[in-house]
């Protein structure tokens, strides 16, 4: 049976009740991406301030869920001041932990496969997701919303 | 129609003892189902009914002239019937027609009814509270032909705003809308707004999807001329649904779907549709369904839907009660008080999103729905982007209410 401790961690009750980097940048400069989950009304727009390669700050508004505000407030700690490619690869791992089974958790690094728990930080909080199917969808939301507007700016 | 007096033996203990999911366990608490407004329970008798035509009777219906099949459209037909008596449709069986669900009957009243008999300029009148099966098919009429759909307001405490009704029916010729809302319980004054429209020449369609299991339905003597609503919201299976409407309307309605079961004639240079209903019911249809929901009918009949009626409301007084005493205002009833409303209670519990509270509340077994509940128009009314609803049937009982309570008190725990 999946705990319900599992799923609203501390960190995640903390940074649903005080996001971080919450609020708006001048666009343009900034460049302004909307994320929605259409079936149940969960909205995240991020706003990227790229520069030289390097995402130079990231703001967040929205509304919805604990996990999904939550999980948007912890992205934007992880990947802010971060190279491009250093939060395509975050983004990439976050996903994958998504997408992992419960049991292919790892806390090393044995297998290419699996995910390495220790380069998330704060993020492995959001683990105990994946035993609630139903809530990844608000987990991913930001992160996509995030990759969609880093694909727009490539363009 | 079931008047006068009345030997009654309504026990909602009973009922419940009739429905084997309710003996589930879930997250080591016996279920709290409260999630009837998007789909009831159904009793063994149901299941046993859908059970034994598959055993016994099973095979197509209107074609056979073998035993079982003869017996599968006798019970196929058999379930017309039983609906149309349990509604009171003035022509009997001839106008019920059977369909998936009510969003395929609303769609069917608007791509066959509306598409042949409204024009660019007509007006088509909804409300605020509706679903948006009642609201989509409108505005894709609205896309191929030109007509208006307007809308009738929402007050603030929660129910039609019929102060301009005779404003808003200015060139209408359809007013659809719902008798009581999927997501305030609001039971709207049907037979008044139907006189009103009715007056000016209009038609009046309603989905009685969720009043369907909470009240006595009489077409009757509303005086309506469309009904939508569906099997599985009334005890029934799923994948049956009812639209219901006069006989002389139906005549003015073109087939929908093509194909078997629904023609009088196939030449190679054309063909001629059926009369009647079966113009409306192409290919095979659903017969164990119809069984199912036959004996759903049998069931409520049974019970009587006065008493599962006055339980419903005897149910929602206590829990509204007891949702304002427990918690002080910070569970917020986002629904009228109770007068005119049914069992269908959606909530907005202080600081916590109702996608927490339902994952919370799922701790205790208790199944509550969080959402929009496809109403966006009457969210965005009321300034809200999701409730967490929890819904009654006629199997519900105060102990539910004392388990939500419970289960909330430790939502607000948690995230206070």
């Amino acid at each position: 049976m999946a705990n319900l401790e599992d799923l609203y961690r501390e960190i995640i009750l903390d940074h649903y009740r005080s996001p971080r980097n919450r609020g708006e940048l001048p666009t343009p400069p900034a460049h302004k991406v909307e994320g929605f989950n259409p079936l149940c009304g969960d909205e995240v727009t991020v706003y990227l301030d790229v520069e030289d390669g390097v995402l130079k700050d990231i703001k967040m508004t929205g509304h919805g869920c604990s996990i999904s505000q939550s999980s948007s407030s912890l992205m934007g700690s992880a990947v802010k001041g971060k190279p491009i490619e250093q939060v395509q690869a975050t983004i990439d791992t976050f996903k994958q932990l998504m997408t992992a089974h419960e049991t292919t958790l790892s806390k090393d690094t044995e297998h290419d496969d699996e995910v390495d728990l220790r380069t998330l930080g704060e993020l492995a909080a959001l683990q105990g997701v994946v035993k609630f199917p139903v809530r990844i969808k608000c987990a991913v939301l930001a992160w996509n919303t995030l990759r969609q507007g880093l694909e727009e700016i490539a363009d | 129609m079931a008047t006068g007096q009345r030997v009654t033996s309504f026990s909602a203990s009973r009922v419940r003892a009739d429905i084997p999911l309710l003996a589930r366990v879930v997250n080591g608490r016996t279920i709290t189902y409260l999630d009837s407004g998007a789909s009831s329970l159904q009793p063994r008798a149901v299941i046993g009914a859908m059970s034994r035509y598959y055993e016994l009777r099973h095979a197509n219906v209107h074609r056979g002239v073998y035993q079982t099949a003869n017996e599968a459209t006798e019970a196929y037909e058999g379930s017309r019937a039983a609906v149309a008596r349990f509604i009171n449709a003035p022509g009997g069986a001839e106008e019920v027609v059977f369909t998936k669900n009510t969003t395929e009957s609303l769609n069917l009243l608007a791509k066959s009814w509306g598409a042949a008999n409204l024009q660019a300029g007509d007006v088509v009148l909804l409300s605020e509270m509706e679903h948006h099966a009642n609201i989509v098919p409108w505005f894709q009429l609205r896309d191929t032909t030109g007509i208006e759909v307007r809308f009738i307001p929402v007050t603030d405490d929660f129910r039609l705003d019929l102060t301009n009704l005779d404003e808003l029916l200015k060139g209408v010729k359809l007013l659809s809308v719902t008798s009581m809302s999927n997501v305030l319980g609001t039971k709207n004054p049907i037979k008044a707004v139907a006189q009103a429209a009715h007056a000016v020449g209009a038609l009046v369609a309603v989905d009685a999807a969720q009043s369907i299991v909470h009240e006595l339905t009489d077409v009757t003597d509303l005086d309506i001329d469309f009904m939508a609503f569906s099997g599985h919201k009334m005890l029934g299976p799923t994948g049956i649904g009812v639209l219901w409407t006069r006989q002389r309307v139906l005549d003015t309605m073109p087939p929908f779907l093509g194909g078997g079961g629904m023609i009088a004639d196939v030449r190679v240079d054309g063909f001629t549709p059926a009369k009647g209903v079966a113009r409306f019911e192409a290919g095979t249809p659903p017969i164990a369904e119809a069984v199912g929901l036959f004996a759903a009918v049998r069931y409520l009949e049974g019970l009587g839907m006065e008493n599962v009626a006055a339980h419903d409301e005897e149910l929602t007084g206590d829990a509204l009660t007891r949702l304002e005493s427990t918690f002080d205002g910070r569970v917020r009833v986002i629904g009228p008080s109770n007068t005119n409303r049914g069992g269908v209670i959606s909530l907005d519990v202080q600081g916590v999103h109702p996608h927490d509270v339902a994952q919370v509340l799922d701790q205790f077994g208790v199944c509550v729905r969080p959402g929009h509940h496809c109403a966006k128009p009457l969210m965005k009314r009321f300034n809200l982007s999701a409730t967490a609803r929890a819904s009654f049937g006629p199997y519900s009982m105060t102990k539910d209410t004392d388990v939500l309570l419970e289960a909330l008190e430790s939502a607000l725990k948690m995230f206070g």
